[in-house]
């Protein structure tokens, strides 16, 4: 069963996107939600990319989503799985998805989020096949 | 204001190298800029404005017009990724309409393939100022697994087939076999195509276009200056171009910026799909192809794995006779950007100069589409139509 062991490049982290890190440090997945629209977004901006108010929060997300595409990258050295995950808050994330057969992903999965050690920097957003 | 016949292609110019360790970048931007002036018929004191993209080495126009010794009052360095050169087209006739230039140079040129580079397959490195990349880096998205996942979608949502997106390949590869430049001029079937090793699921290597070196170059021209010249005359018609992107992760990968682009540019000319006789369509991937028809309006939005199946593209049999030179997927894909080579095929054919074998009769309207950059990610989509007059 192909398994992902990658080394994952470390984000970089801006002023801006700090938060969004620290808190991946602690676990948490934070998503940025207008305050003035009521709109979520992804990535994190500090200003909505709907309304364009500044008056944008981080909130933390339920960590629970539904695959809406996903590819297996064969070609590598290690296959992995890239994928798309929409997150019960209704953004889309670009993400890996890790620690299961990656022959069994399938759109419309159900999947959790876990975090994997970066290179170097903050751990990173992934999500498992739900059992 | 409309650029509507306001701008002629009078100079189009493809390098014949598909490999060339032996040439500088620079070099073959000015080789293929000599090319397009001597298929115009006009000299380089003639240029007054010139346009690159994101190729051109150093400071990209300020570089080249210093190397290339030129002299020009307007210019023009609008980088869409692999869109770019469509778009300058019709940023040439916006400035010619606009009295800023009457003889533009377009150039494009690259050698990945001199270089090892593993274009679709490895990640590229980003300046860490873009605010995507800490978001999408650390999860190694390459070209391949990213038009990847558009198909896969693709196929969940509308029932798209593998042997469907073969199609395209095979379609190209007919035309490929007549060309002598062509990195690839074998004919391959449909099973050819869905038995080649897997690359990133559900696409196969003979999905995705070649690596190659060389590059193209293009000269825009005023209606006067067009008349003065002895080429047959490929007048723009009408243009449009799009960004489309993640919105704020309100993410949908089954179609792309070509439903703006494209309607843009057929109410600007004034013509609908059916009227088209040629499209040279941005072949990255077969699945850019289908779902850049789609979009455009040659099929419904889902149909166009049954639109392409069956030789539907193969030029002298097929419906719609596609990249008559090949496209990316066989003949040319210098520097990882596609639509400089799709211009020019569209022009061959308008000229009457396409091979025989794939030249499409009485071909007076023809179509030519750039996407540049990501699909599944962010893209910029550029739409020509173009009349022969």
């Amino acid at each position: 069963m192909p398994q992902q062991e990658r080394v994952i490049a470390a984000p970089p982290v801006n002023p801006e996107t700090k938060p969004f890190w620290d808190a991946a440090a602690e676990g948490r997945l934070l998503i940025k939600k207008c305050l003035a629209c009521g709109e979520w977004h992804y990535y994190p901006r500090t200003i909505c990319p709907f309304c364009f108010s500044d008056r944008t929060e981080w909130e933390p997300a339920s960590g629970r989503g539904t695959i809406y595409s996903y590819s297996v990258m064969r070609r590598a050295p290690v296959p992995y799985a890239i994928a798309y995950v929409t997150l019960e808050e209704g953004v889309t994330m670009m993400t890996n998805i890790v620690d299961c057969d990656l022959d069994r992903i399938r759109i419309g999965g159900k999947v959790s989020l876990v975090f994997k050690p970066s290179d170097g920097g903050p751990p990173v957003p992934m999500f498992t096949l739900r059992a | 204001m409309t650029i509507k016949g306001k701008a002629y292609i009078a100079g189009a110019y493809e390098h014949p190298t598909r490999h060339a360790p032996d040439k500088s970048l620079a070099q073959l931007h000015a080789e293929v800029a000599k090319g397009a002036l001597e298929d115009a018929g006009l000299g380089k004191a003639d240029i007054d404005g010139y346009f690159c993209a994101g190729d051109a080495p150093g400071l990209g126009p300020l570089s080249m017009i210093d190397y290339m010794g030129l002299r020009v009052r307007h210019m023009d360095s609008t980088e869409t990724g692999g869109s770019s050169y469509a778009i300058h087209v019709a940023h040439a006739a916006q400035a010619i309409a606009a009295g800023k230039c009457s003889v533009a140079l377009i150039t494009l040129a690259g050698r990945p393939r001199a270089e090892g580079m593993a274009t679709g397959t490895a990640p590229r490195t980003y300046s860490a100022a873009a605010p995507d990349v800490g978001f999408e880096a650390p999860y190694a998205p390459v070209v391949a697994n990213m038009y990847a996942m558009c198909a896969m979608r693709h196929m969940h949502q509308y029932g798209t087939t593998s042997e469907q997106l073969a199609w395209i390949k095979v379609a190209a590869s007919h035309h490929a076999q007549h060309n002598p430049h062509a990195l690839l001029r074998e004919v391959v079937t449909v099973e050819d195509v869905v038995n080649s090793p897997m690359i990133a699921d559900p696409l196969h290597r003979l999905d995705c276009c070649v690596i190659t070196d060389g590059g193209g170059a293009l000269i825009v021209v005023a209606p006067e200056v067009a008349k003065s010249l002895k080429r047959p005359k490929v007048k723009l018609l009408g243009a449009g171009e799009a960004s489309k992107n993640q919105v704020g992760g309100r993410i949908d990968l089954t179609y792309s910026g070509a439903v703006w682009s494209g309607p843009r540019a057929f109410a600007e000319a004034g013509v609908v799909p059916g009227d088209i006789k040629y499209v040279s369509i941005y072949d990255s991937f077969t699945i850019t192809v289908l779902m850049t028809l789609e979009d455009m309006g040659f099929c419904e939005k889902g149909q166009g794995g049954r639109f392409v199946a069956d030789g539907a593209l193969i030029s002298g049999s097929g419906r719609l006779p596609f990249n008559t030179d090949g496209g990316g997927l066989c003949n040319n894909h210098p520097g990882n950007r596609g639509s400089m080579t799709k211009v020019i095929e569209a022009v061959r054919q308008l000229r009457g100069e396409a091979h025989p074998r794939v030249q499409v009769k009485n071909c007076d309207l023809a179509l030519a589409h750039g996407t540049g950059g990501s699909l599944g990610t962010r893209h910029g989509s550029a739409t020509l139509i173009l009349e022969r007059e």
